[in-house]
């Protein structure tokens, strides 16, 4: 026997493996308890490193996106294109913002409006199996969820929670190929199992004597005893008839693969299946603010302090000698000499230098639009507040900041404006700083009505 | 015998791999390997065909060349793997499989010169595949759990799994002969 064995001693190990994990595989299935203490161990592991390299990237994405769009609005600078290209840029900036708060306004709403108590979650990591749907989230037992728990978006049902651990759950998604759903149609109230595991979506045990449409909305049907009743599905994409049950197919409306966010159903309440399709939960907008009186003399603010009125007449003197202050070769004006026309209000100075600069040259200086005026008013409010000591400015962690050119450039360098323009929330901080360090009345009324034209020059554009 | 022949079937002289691959980096490299399926997919869509612990598995078959020491070691990651799987699978599906894996793969570096790259290509196809649908038998026999096999699908994972495996070798290879591991 021990000859034998030991001749075959790699073949018996394997036997010997392969039958040991067997039978803990038996072991599991018989009794049908799950290994919490290894999966435990493995859990806690592996998620506080993945819940770091979720947080890092989460974190440092929109600041590295901010920073590589500062880096193309300062190349732009460099080579004077023109402003509409800078108001473009500006406009993918504020639209992803507003997706994002949209997104997470949208998330909060849903929590506000669903009688069920819920708790935001967010994804960290996805199941090691392939074949299964699964991810985890990064909120457990501590945040009061357990076992069994409905996972859910505004738009729709999610998976629910297969496993609990301390500080993370696993979820499984709906469209696990095990994982079965109730459901309900919304005009006929057809009830259904929904299934996934064909890949596609389908609404199982429908019969063909059931009317179901095209474009109909399927809800839960609360049967499962997991997902409350009248949560949305999706929507029919088509339904035929077929061998013995009817086959509809089911667009699913949480799209629960690509779910960053979501909401664990800590107690669930039934509700009714709505008459209506869901209702789109996106923020609301309200309507534009009537515009104040006497705006227009707030918009040609007159320069009110020793510095603005400095600053009217250098600008003056400059487009009378065509000087463009910050450009490489442009010769010295003499700013000895008296402007030919009074100065111009503060907010309007810089605006015929950069056109000048922007255009190419010998072609016809193009008047500029009032929108367009209107941005670039705000970006000169911004570009005196970049003058303000650097301590009073919050705007002073931005990476421009750092850029050398930056520092040396004179009042109209285009970069100062530009780099401005790209953090509206920094320009007011900005504009308050200035307003406190020159006692400035006319920089901070003048400030606010300009952001706002700035804004409507975007919306415009 | 031809020379093809000849370089398919030799057999190198050469020092024994795994003692300049120091225990501690490999598992390292395994931990990494593991995260990197459970959280690759999250970061990188459309990543979820990339078998990061079974080329791992592979890989160590391959050169370690001890059929003990490899169906260990596939049994380790598997069980690693499993208990990072969804609660409702139970523990072992992959520790089975993977077992098997780390044998066939010491097994086959005994008859075959590894550091080829085209027998590695081949042999990485054929291991994915076989891990791929050796899993959905244990699935389908032992659980009883009815889940879609796409072979087509496999295949085409397969051959991925089998281009990234290369280079991933290659890198492995480096840090094994600049003892940098």
């Amino acid at each position: 026997m021990e000859a034998l064995l030991s001749r075959y001693r790699n073949l018996t190990v394997l036997l010997v493996v392969l039958v040991a994990q067997l039978l803990y595989l038996a072991y599991q299935v018989k009794t049908n308890r799950d290994e919490r203490l290894i999966r435990v161990w493995a859990v806690s592991a592996v998620t506080p490193m993945a819940g770091m390299v979720e947080a890092m990237r989460h974190n440092t994405i929109g600041f590295m996106e901010d920073y590589f769009i500062l880096l193309d609005v300062r190349e732009q600078n460099r080579k004077l294109k023109a402003d509409n290209d800078q108001l473009r840029m500006e406009n993918v900036y504020y639209r992803n913002q507003l997706a994002t708060a949209e997104h997470a306004q949208a998330l909060t709403l849903f929590q506000k409006q669903t009688p069920s108590k819920t708790v935001a979650a967010r994804v960290i990591g996805n199941s090691t199996v392939g074949t299964a749907k699964a991810v985890f989230v990064d909120r457990g037992s501590t945040s009061g969820i357990e076992k069994g728990m409905a996972v859910v978006t505004p738009e729709g049902i999610v998976g629910k929670v297969v496993a609990v651990y301390p500080l993370v759950s696993q979820v499984l998604l709906v469209t696990d190929p095990t994982f079965k759903v109730g459901i309900e149609s919304q005009k006929g109230h057809v009830h259904g199992v929904l299934d996934c595991s064909s890949g596609k979506c389908i609404v199982d045990q429908v019969q063909n004597e059931e009317k179901v449409a095209v474009g109909e909305w399927f809800f839960t049907s609360g049967e499962d005893r997991v997902f409350p009743k009248g949560f949305p599905v999706g929507m029919v994409a088509s339904s035929q008839t077929g061998q013995g049950m009817r086959d509809i197919k089911l667009n699913l409306s949480g799209a629960p693969g690509g779910v960053e966010d979501v909401l664990v159903v800590l107690q669930g309440v039934h509700q009714p299946i709505p008459a209506s399709a869901p209702e789109d939960l996106s923020a609301s907008e309200l309507p534009a603010p009537p515009p104040e009186k006497g705006g227009e003399a707030t918009e040609t603010a007159k320069p009110q302090t020793e510095a603005d009125k400095v600053l009217a007449k250098y600008a003056e003197l400059g487009k009378q000698e065509e000087h463009v202050y910050g450009a490489v070769g442009s010769s010295i004006p003499n700013f000895n000499l008296k402007p030919e026309t009074p100065a111009k209000p503060a907010a309007d100075i810089a605006v015929p230098a950069k056109t000048d600069s922007a255009q190419p040259a010998g072609s016809e200086p193009k008047p500029l639009s009032s929108d367009t005026t209107k941005a670039n008013n705000a970006g000169l409010a911004v570009q005196s507040a970049a003058k303000a000591p650097a301590q009073n400015s919050p705007a002073q962690n931005s990476p421009t900041q750092n850029n050398p050119a930056q520092s040396n450039s004179t009042q109209n360098h285009p970069a100062q404006v530009n780099s401005a323009q790209d953090h509206p929330v920094q320009n007011n901080r900005a504009q308050v700083s200035e307003a406190g360090v020159l006692g400035g009345r006319p920089s901070v009324k003048a400030a606010a009505p300009a952001v706002s034209a700035a804004a409507t020059a975007e919306n415009e554009v | 015998m031809s020379e093809t022949g000849d370089q398919i079937l030799e057999r190198p002289l050469r020092e024994s791999w795994f003692s300049r691959f120091q225990v501690v980096a490999l598992a390292a490299l395994t931990l990494v390997s593991i995260i990197g399926k459970f959280y690759l997919p999250r970061l990188i869509p459309h990543t979820e065909w990339l078998e990061l612990p079974l080329l791992l598995t592979v890989y160590f078959g391959l050169m370690r060349r001890s059929q003990i020491a490899s169906l260990l070691f596939g049994a380790f990651v598997g069980l690693a793997e499993d208990s990072l799987s969804p609660a409702n699978l139970p523990i072992g599906m992959y520790g089975i499989t993977k077992t098997l894996v780390g044998y066939f793969a010491a097994s086959v570096s005994v008859r075959f010169n590894v550091e080829n790259s085209a027998i590695r290509l081949v042999l990485c196809f054929f291991f994915f595949v076989f891990h791929a649908f050796f899993y959905w038998v244990m699935r389908r026999a032992l659980l009883g759990q009815v889940i879609p096999f796409d072979p087509q699908e496999t295949f085409v994972h397969g051959a991925l799994n089998a281009a990234v495996a290369l280079p991933l070798f290659a890198i492995l290879d480096r840090m094994r002969l600049s003892g940098s591991l």
